[in-house]
């Protein structure tokens, strides 16, 4: 029963570079604490060289980054639970049964994978190669134990495979600092500090120790190290099952205020949460995003309030898993609804969904696919812009399908956003071989609307109207029909009622109304 | 030899063997298959012009009260019912869903993209709807006497046009629609005319070889060759009851109360038909009438 650990080195530094992968070719070092007590905490490989180690005082660390082009960075809680939640999403996708051992390791269970997956050396291959497309460059190490797959992959860079039984043996080079996990670190200190008084530095020597001298010495803490140098230890996976929560957040160095510098941060964080779902075999709804902004020091404290949030959140009509279109998606929400001041930070986050899945039939006529139909309809408003605003919510759409309402009042629609039913191939409305049915019904004769309608000033003659004013039409009325009283909601203080006519004016055909405020040309018969 | 290179060249419907060898064709001489067509589900309309052809741009020209929403919901319904997904843009906001609605138009499948002007007021109280009769009790804005239509300032339309162009281009990049109709009804001829000719063009090559059908509704065909098929609209007369002996716009000895429209008696006549291979003995123009909702 094999057992795979990926471990991901230097982990505050990588949960950094995650998403700023131009930051990977350079030196880079993570700093924590409240000045002037500010340290170094971790560094990459690249800063290790130029002489970066944990503990430097973060003046020291920039002198000798600033030698090497190199970059500080303050340790961002954020962004490492974002790393981690990413290294676990890669783990999950990989085996149902997973152990989120700590913030930089996770530990699989491989049995029954070899069907899916091949032996032992593929699997971890392609565990690390699914860790680096979420940004990170792990180590991942397969043995017969747990304990065993967590030394190696700490200890081992890229891919370590361990044969059963062999696990003293590929271990025994490793140095003992990569068994400095016990729950006390000062405990785990002073083990360390005793091993290296007795010049025992590597796991090879531990595991030639006699035990009952190193239980004498070290007592049962020193014992189990001593079976962990040896890997003989064998212990059953905490099995956890993460939640499902997709998020990634970015600090800016310095605020932003236009929207195209920042489209390629989001691309970043965007490309990174599909990457979790795809990980996950799902994809998202909905995503929300959070700008904080940077507050101006003339606003009062309530406009703070409303100033230093930016909250904005895109409904998809399927669930999608596509960065490019989320992208634009979100570019173009942005442009209509802008921040109002400089962006300091951004938070991302998809909503998990099942993956759509359709079966086009042969028959069926074409539709748009969702995913380009949902750009388009962002352009599209993008260009007609909003109309009118709507008590309790946002403008009142400009591009959608129409539904009509239960009321009696003229011209009563709302728009709603544009989903059409997907067509299936048992509806009744499928045309039939014999077209007799459409040709049976005579036309409806259309009314084309005036949207406001019309100012208009008749002349009433003897009890007929006689001319008609307006700026659609202007002369005497040849025939005219009405007048169709209506009215509506009268018990509701929106009460509306009106005489309708209909007439013709200059070989046009008008429907004219008269209410509380005068006389209206509400729309033509075309 | 011979015979057998004939067979083969004349399979290529480019070449033709001849006494003296091979004789090339010009590409205008080759028979090309027909488009497909989608009827408009008026009888009269679909035998004067074989359905609207898929994959190109036809232009339904008229007056107001001609009768072209009319066809446009027709087709609108017959659509919609095929299940295919349709486009409508509405450069003058004038789409009314009820009469869409009782013509059969599934409104779910309709994509209605309403082309707004800047300087329009909405009406939304009783308080404007009085500042506005108010603020126009100056003298009324410019009219055209010869169309008697006038709608916009030429700012305002010129605007809803410029949306419409760019809708209509970003709807046939999309793809998918098996209608997209682009509504310049109520569009000024002086404004829909500076539409310039590639974007006619533009929209053509942008529907070609696909199955989406482009139709346009103006007061005059402006897109020139880029259309297939035109068809001028024109309405005789509108039915009303009782009926009379003509039914003539100047008869007005009935009392109004005594009067219901009925509808309207639409003549159509084709300008355009490049579909047509030869020329078939087909009508150039017909009639028919369209009926209101509550005409039973």
């Amino acid at each position: 029963m094999p057992f795979a650990a990926i471990y991901v080195p230097d982990f505050p530094v990588a949960s950094i570079v995650r998403l700023e992968s131009e930051l990977r070719e350079h030196a880079v070092a993570v700093i924590e604490g409240t000045p002037p007590a500010v340290r170094v905490i971790a560094a990459n490989d690249k800063a290790s060289e130029a002489g970066i180690e944990p503990g430097m005082t973060k003046l020291e660390a920039e002198e000798r980054l600033a030698a090497c082009n190199g970059r500080l960075a303050v340790r961002s809680p954020q962004r490492e639970a974002a790393a981690h939640a990413a290294l676990l999403d890669c783990a999950c996708g990989f085996s149902p049964r997973v152990e989120d051992t700590s913030a930089d390791t996770a530990v699989l269970d491989l049995a029954g994978l070899e069907h899916m997956f091949g032996p032992a050396a593929s699997m971890a291959r392609e565990l690390a190669a699914r860790c680096a497309r979420t940004g990170m460059e792990a180590n991942v190490a397969v043995a017969a134990n747990p304990d065993a797959a967590v030394h190696a992959a700490r200890g081992f860079a890229g891919v370590t495979v361990i044969p059963r039984g062999h696990e003293a043996e590929r271990l025994a080079s490793l140095p003992v600092d990569v068994l400095a996990a016990l729950p006390d670190p000062q405990q785990c200190q002073e083990m360390l500090d005793t091993l290296e008084r007795w010049g025992v530095r590597t796991l090879r020597a531990l595991a030639a120790l006699p035990e009952v001298a190193v239980t004498e010495r070290l007592g049962q803490p020193g014992l189990l190290w001593q079976r962990l140098a040896r890997g003989a230890t064998m212990r059953a996976l905490h099995v956890t099952e993460p939640p499902l929560i997709f998020e990634e957040t970015f600090e800016l160095e310095y605020p932003v205020e236009l929207l195209e510098p920042l489209a390629f941060v989001l691309h970043r964080m965007l490309e990174q949460l599909c990457a979790r779902l795809s990980a996950r075999a799902l994809a998202t709804n909905e995503l929300r995003i959070r700008l904080n902004l940077e507050a101006s020091d003339d606003c009062g404290i309530a406009e703070l309030r409303n100033y230093r949030i930016h909250e904005r959140a895109l409904r998809l009509p399927v669930p999608m898993l596509d960065a490019k279109i989320f992208l634009k998606l979100l570019q173009l929400d942005l442009q209509a609804h802008p921040p109002k001041a400089p962006v300091v930070k951004v938070w991302l986050a998809a909503e998990p969904a099942e993956p759509r899945r359709t079966q086009n039939g042969l028959l069926l006529p074409a539709s748009p696919e969702p995913e380009r139909l949902e750009l388009t309809l962002a352009r599209i408003a993008g260009v007609v812009g909003r109309g009118e605003p709507i008590p309790g919510a946002d403008r009142e759409p400009r591009v959608g399908s129409a539904e009509i309402l239960d009321t009696y009042r003229p011209d009563a629609f709302r728009m709603n956003k544009f989903s059409p039913p997907a067509a299936r191939e048992h509806e009744p409305s499928l045309p039939s071989a014999s077209n007799a049915a459409d040709h049976a019904c005579p036309p409806a004769t259309a009314l084309r609307r005036f949207r406001p309608p019309l100012v208009a000033r008749v002349t009433v003659c003897e009890g007929r109207l006689a001319r008609l004013a307006a700026e659609c039409a202007n002369g005497e009325i040849g025939w005219a029909a009405g007048p169709w009283r209506v009215s509506g909601e009268w018990w509701t203080d929106h009460s509306w009622s009106r005489e309708e006519w209909d007439v013709s004016v200059g070989g046009a055909l008008y429907r004219i109304y008269r209410d509380a405020n005068g006389w209206w040309v509400e729309g033509t018969y075309d | 030899m011979s015979a057998r290179v004939s067979t083969v060249l004349s399979s290529l419907a480019a070449v033709e063997m001849v006494d003296r060898g091979i004789a090339v064709m010009p590409a205008s001489r080759l028979q090309r298959p027909s488009p497909p067509t989608v009827g408009t589900g008026i009888a009269a309309l679909d035998e004067l012009t074989g359905g609207f052809p898929r994959g190109a741009l036809t232009e339904i020209c008229g007056p107001p009260s001609s009768g072209r929403t009319s066809v446009l919901l027709a087709i609108l319904t017959k659509m919609t019912r095929r299940q295919e997904v349709c486009a409508l843009v509405d450069t003058s906001d004038s789409f009314d869903p009820a009469s869409a609605s009782a013509a059969g138009v599934d409104l779910r499948r309709l994509l209605w993209v309403r082309c707004s002007a800047k300087q329009v007021l909405h009406t939304t109280t009783n308080a404007d709807a009085q500042r506005r009769r108010a603020s126009s009790s100056s003298p009324l804005r410019r009219c055209d006497s010869a169309l008697g239509f006038a709608v916009d300032s030429r700012r305002s339309s010129l605007d809803r046009v410029e949306q419409a162009l760019k809708a209509t281009d970003l709807l046939l990049q999309g793809g998918g629609f098996g209608l997209v109709v682009v509504d310049f009804a109520d569009i000024l001829p002086v404004a829909a005319r500076r539409v310039p000719l590639a974007s006619w063009f533009r929209f053509r090559r942008a529907v070609e070889n696909t199955p989406t059908v482009l139709l346009v509704l103006e007061q005059e065909p402006f897109a020139k060759t880029c259309a297939s098929l035109v068809l001028n609209l024109s309405a005789a007369a509108h039915r009303q009851s009782p009926a009379t002996a003509q039914a003539d716009v100047s008869d007005n000895t009935h009392s109004a109360h005594a009067s219901l429209l009925r509808g309207l008696e639409i003549h159509a006549e084709l300008l355009r038909d490049r579909q047509q291979q030869k020329k078939p003995v087909r009508p150039a123009a017909t009639r028919w009438d369209s009926q209101v909702a509550w005409a039973g």
